[in-house]
């Protein structure tokens, strides 16, 4: 079944000439057709686009290229330009946004022969951990579909998990690749930021985001950071950092890794199961070598505020061009303002409009210095804490999330408790490291669980290695649900 | 809708329905007393992190570069004439 | 009670760069609509800003021209508003953190030489045009995202006609330093003024009032003489003035209050964090430190103390920039720098308006003006010979010694050529000489034109006239 393989898997088909890309595009197209009914992942693909691209492909193997992605069919979440293609960041406010240019992520796939394709689904502007913030019904999770598959880049674990695509790229601004990963059973990684162009991301939080890919495995993650990690001339807080192989840092030799685990994350919500799973893992990672110990995150406590400061002043700023003016659903007016009120008002879905208000808020004249300015330093304490905790560790642990995937409809209501939920996976991103999520079991109920691991900035070779190493000692990876 | 959020609001240009509004002002009230909890912190001596990775210096040579065609420029505008993008008369 | 007024004012210069500030369109005048324009400019969703590193250089060079300091740490911030030639709804420009800071500006001004202090010239970006018509506006956003150049002047000017030299004195520098075009009609040069009055005596300031929407550097000095009239009236009628902003209208000759917008403007200034800081190195500061050139008032005073010429013509020189330097050229080692000036500003000029060229065309060195001035003070040829010369030199290329010498054109001065010259004109022309004999000074220039038709003009103007008096006298 050519969706159900993974990149590594199917490159060799290809090369082997078991299949062609067609054959492997047509099946995700095909499974897309049988299951997405249910699960809502894609907000559009254009089939005959798929097939085009797919051929082409197979003409360039045929005529004896060789390309880390020629011929895989990748989903791109909704907040990625694809020239031609619409964007719409799951908001109606893009109305029928049409991108006349590539981001570099879109051009780096392109250059490495992917076959890009689809839409998928999000949380409206990436703004939320569960998917129920788009504009377009939310994305139902594979394993329960009464239940969230997290977010914001929930189409693109959707997808992956439901062999809808092959791998998908996501972006991450608070844990919007890990938790999804997580809550829908496949491998997302966060790289460091500056790792990976933010030229042609939407932009959330500037300083936060950060593009990376949703894979079935952590070697495809790896494959894929290597196709899409790399200057950018065209990103002023893109790092010029070389791209090693990552594939190469999959040796399966952890011995002697220090791997922290905060104390601070021993929290009331924290469900038993998850802890289990969690304690687990870390014993399996103790079995192959690794050095196990405690460390302290002091301000962990303020990370989630911090956070909802920070991201939501930027957000409020990266927003403002949303208003009908060049491009988007315009709602009609009496003057420029009128326009702009009535077209935000009617354009923005609800999470978005609470975070652009305490943005701008916390922004404001008179609240700057008690919110923004504050925020700021009580950033640079948290980051303080991880570059203390990495002078004795390689790599910290942790769930990647507090719980597993609750039902859609349930945190809905309570804004502030769907923010509390990403106590985990928020520090990364004010830190600037890089975190992976990989599958550590089920519930009983058989939902996923998952794995965080988090790495020094740049550390993504150390992070793999740690995480391939768990995963392939276990098959969680390899579960999928039950659909058709 | 307390009056600082409501100020806020028109800063930021999103008309609310008046149970938008009511809603939305519980919820932010809410949230701003949650993020209130930044103020246990001591933060006296302590520098903002302004930027994400330390760089600085980072610019472009004076190079043109490709620009849009007029008809990709205006593809995907609400409204045009002449070439231009047509919005409600802006009154000084 | 007597008023005095200070005034500040703030410039907007957009810098004569190839490209925009943070992406390649070009940064050109007079295209058809929304032409020069790409995602990052039109602020579509996704793009992201790298700056420009000529129009930091020009920046900084500015600042260096402007006397001021150039710190070691300069960022960029968020500005935001909303309007519909704002395509970010934030405008990318420098708070805190500027470019450059704390400078002066020194021009003439009434008897003396005035000094406004500079607060700082900072750099951020221009927005798009918009055009208004019955019931709709229209935007271009060729102009958005042109690097602009913000120089602030602190409150040290004291009327309109002050107001007016300083921007004027700004305006040669700019040009100067290549900075900006500034032309105003362009819209490359655009100015605020703010304006308040106060008794005279008075050390606090009064309220201070916002004027906006000045055409040129003429309608800033109206603008301001009629704002600070308006606002002595008002004081005077016992009447308070409030802080607000004025729109000049230029056809009535009036402020008029612009329609307050009660949240005014809560900018929400927050460093931008797509934007990393600038830390301007040595060497780059001294790569543009060098390039720095003397300044429009400085190169005035040393052109009237080194070569002793008139203000008119230093200022003919300094208006021009290729000519004053053609001219030091040529005038170098000059015994008379005067008539070498004449020649450069009257001969030279005339010639390159004619033909269209400038001093970089030209096919003979500078250094050849000068030494034909040396040829007609030195006697070896007359001035209208010179003209001759000239015409050929411009030609040629040819030095002018080469030309008089195969032209056979020196001058006759040896007095037993030209008295044989003499004595042919007089014989010839017996009755002017007659007429002279008697009394008719103007029947000399007669003979002496004679004189030099017969020398085909090579006869030494002057030694022929004394010759022909000495005979006629005899």
């Amino acid at each position: 079944m050519p969706h159900t393989l993974t990149i590594s898997q199917l490159t060799d088909k290809l090369a082997q000439g078991e299949l062609t890309s067609r054959e492997a595009t047509q099946a995700c197209l095909d499974r897309i057709a049988a299951v997405d009914g249910q699960l809502n992942a894609f907000l559009s693909h254009d089939l005959e686009d798929a097939l085009a691209q797919a051929d082409a492909a197979d003409a360039a193997r045929a005529a004896g290229e060789i390309k880390a992605l020629l011929g895989v069919p990748i989903a791109m979440k909704d907040v990625i330009a694809v020239n031609g293609h619409p964007l719409n960041c799951a908001s109606k406010i893009l109305g029928d946004f049409n991108s006349p240019y590539d981001a570099t992520v879109t051009q780096k796939l392109r250059e490495a022969g992917a076959v890009i394709f689809g839409r998928v689904n999000m949380d409206e502007f990436a703004m939320g951990s569960s998917t129920e913030n788009s504009a377009f019904g939310p994305a139902r999770n594979p394993w329960d579909t009464g239940r969230i598959p997290g977010g914001s880049s929930g189409g693109s674990a959707v997808a992956v998990v439901a062999d809808e695509c092959i791998a998908s790229i996501g972006s991450d601004t608070g844990g919007s690749i890990r938790q999804p990963a997580a809550l829908c059973g496949c491998v997302g990684l966060k790289p460091t930021y500056g790792r990976v162009s933010r030229y042609g991301l939407v932009a959330f939080a500037s300083s936060l985001d950060q593009i990376g890919p949703l894979t079935k495995d952590v070697r495809d993650a790896a494959i894929m950071l290597g196709v899409i990690a790399g200057e950018d001339k065209r990103d002023s807080t893109n790092v010029p950092e070389p791209v090693p192989d990552y594939t190469a840092a999959l040796t399966g030799d952890i011995k002697g890794l220090k791997i922290g685990l905060p104390k601070e994350y021993q929290i009331d919500g924290l469900d038993p199961e998850v802890k289990a799973a969690t304690d687990a893992a870390v014993a399996e990672l103790e079995k192959q070598g690794a050095e196990v110990k405690e460390i302290s995150l002091p301000h962990t406590e303020y990370a989630i505020a911090t956070y909802y400061i920070i991201a939501t002043a930027e957000a409020s700023a990266n927003l403002a061009r949303f208003e009908g003016v060049r491009y988007g659903a315009r709602v009609d007016g009496a003057s420029p303002e009128a326009m702009n009120r009535a077209t935000r008002g009617a354009g923005f879905g609800e999470e978005v409009k609470r975070r652009i208000i305490l943005g701008t808020y916390v922004l404001s004249s008179g609240y700057y210095d008690a919110y923004y300015l504050r925020a700021q330093k009580a950033r640079t304490l948290i980051r303080q804490d991880f570059l203390n905790a990495f002078e004795q560790v390689d790599l910290i642990a942790s769930p990647t999330t507090p719980t597993p995937a609750f039902k859609i409809g349930e945190k809905s209501g309570d804004p502030l408790q769907m923010y509390l939920s990403d106590i985990f996976t928020i520090s990364c991103n004010l830190a600037g490291l890089c975190g992976i999520s990989v599958p550590c079991g089920f519930s009983k109920e058989g939902l996923p669980l998952g794995l965080q691991l988090l790495g020094k900035p740049f550390g993504e070779p150390d992070l793999l290695r740690a995480a391939h190493a768990y995963e392939q000692a276990t098959d969680w990876h390899t579960k999928r649900p039950q659909l058709v | 809708m307390r009056e600082d959020l409501q100020h806020a609001v028109k800063l930021a240009r999103i008309e609310l329905t008046p149970e938008e509004e009511a809603r939305l002002g519980s919820q932010l009230g809410d949230i701003l007393k949650y993020i209130d909890k930044l103020n246990e912190l001591d933060v006296k001596d302590v520098e903002p992190t302004a930027h994400a990775v330390p760089l600085t210096n980072v610019l472009r040579e004076d190079q043109p570069g490709k620009s849009l065609s007029h008809e990709a420029a205006m593809r995907n505008a609400p409204q045009t004439a002449n070439g231009l993008f047509i919005v409600p008369k802006i009154v000084e | 009670m007597e008023y005095e007024a200070v005034i500040g004012l703030e410039t907007h210069v957009q810098l004569r760069t190839r490209t925009k500030m943070w992406c390649g369109c070009v940064n050109e005048y007079g295209a058809e609509a929304n032409t020069n324009v790409c995602p990052v400019c039109l602020g579509l969703p996704g793009v992201l800003p790298v700056p420009n590193a000529e129009a930091l250089r020009k920046t900084v060079l500015t600042g260096m021209l402007l006397n001021c300091n150039v710190p070691s740490y300069a960022k960029w911030d968020r500005k935001n508003y909303f309007y519909p030639d704002n395509p970010k709804n934030y405008q990318l420009t420098q708070l805190d953190f500027p470019s450059t800071i704390e400078g002066f500006v020194e021009f003439e001004f009434g008897d003396g030489t005035e000094r406004v202090r500079i607060n700082r010239a900072h750099l951020e970006e221009d927005v798009g045009k918009s055009t208004h018509f019955a019931d709709h506006s229209g935007v271009d956003f060729n102009r958005a995202g042109v690097p602009l150049l913000e120089i602030v002047t602190e409150p040290d000017l004291t009327g309109a006609d002050m107001a007016y030299e300083y921007l004027n004195a700004l305006k040669a520098i700019l040009e100067y330093g290549d900075v900006s075009d500034c032309d105003m009609e362009k819209g490359q040069v655009r100015c605020d003024v703010n304006i308040s009055v106060r008794p005279i005596g008075q050390t606090e300031l009064g309220e201070k009032i916002e004027i906006k929407n000045m055409n040129s550097f003429s309608g800033v000095r109206r603008a301001a003489t009629y704002e600070i009239e308006r606002q002595i009236g008002v004081l005077r009628e016992g009447g308070t003035l409030i802080q607000e902003t004025r729109r000049w209208d230029d056809a009535v000759g009036v402020t008029e209050s612009m329609r307050t917008k009660e949240d005014a403007h809560d900018y929400r200034y927050f460093p931008d964090p797509d934007l990393m800081p600038h830390t301007p190195s040595e060497e780059w500061l001294a790569e543009i430190r060098a390039s720095v050139m003397e300044l429009p008032l400085a190169r005035k005073q040393r052109l009237i103390a080194d070569y002793h010429l008139p203000a008119s013509d230093a200022e003919v020189f300094v208006g021009d920039a290729a000519l004053g330097d053609y001219f030091e050229v040529a005038a170098k080692g000059a015994k008379n720098p005067k008539a070498v000036a004449n020649w450069v500003m009257n001969n030279l000029q005339a010639k390159l308006t004619e033909t269209g060229g400038s001093v970089a065309d030209l096919n003979f060195e500078a250094s050849a003006i000068g030494e034909l001035v040396g040829l007609v003070e030195g006697g070896q040829i007359s001035s209208k010979i010179a003209q001759d010369v000239f015409v050929e030199m411009f030609e040629s290329g040819k030095s002018p010694t080469t030309i008089v010498e195969e032209k056979g054109l020196s001058q006759v001065s040896d007095s037993g050529e030209l008295e044989a010259f003499c004595n042919e004109a007089i014989e010839a022309n017996p009755g002017p000489a007659e007429d002279f004999r008697n009394g008719k000074e103007a029947a000399l220039n007669f003979l002496k034109g004679q004189v030099m038709k017969a020398s085909r003009g090579k006869a030494n103007p002057q030694m022929a006239g004394e010759l022909l008096k000495k005979i006629l006298g005899s």
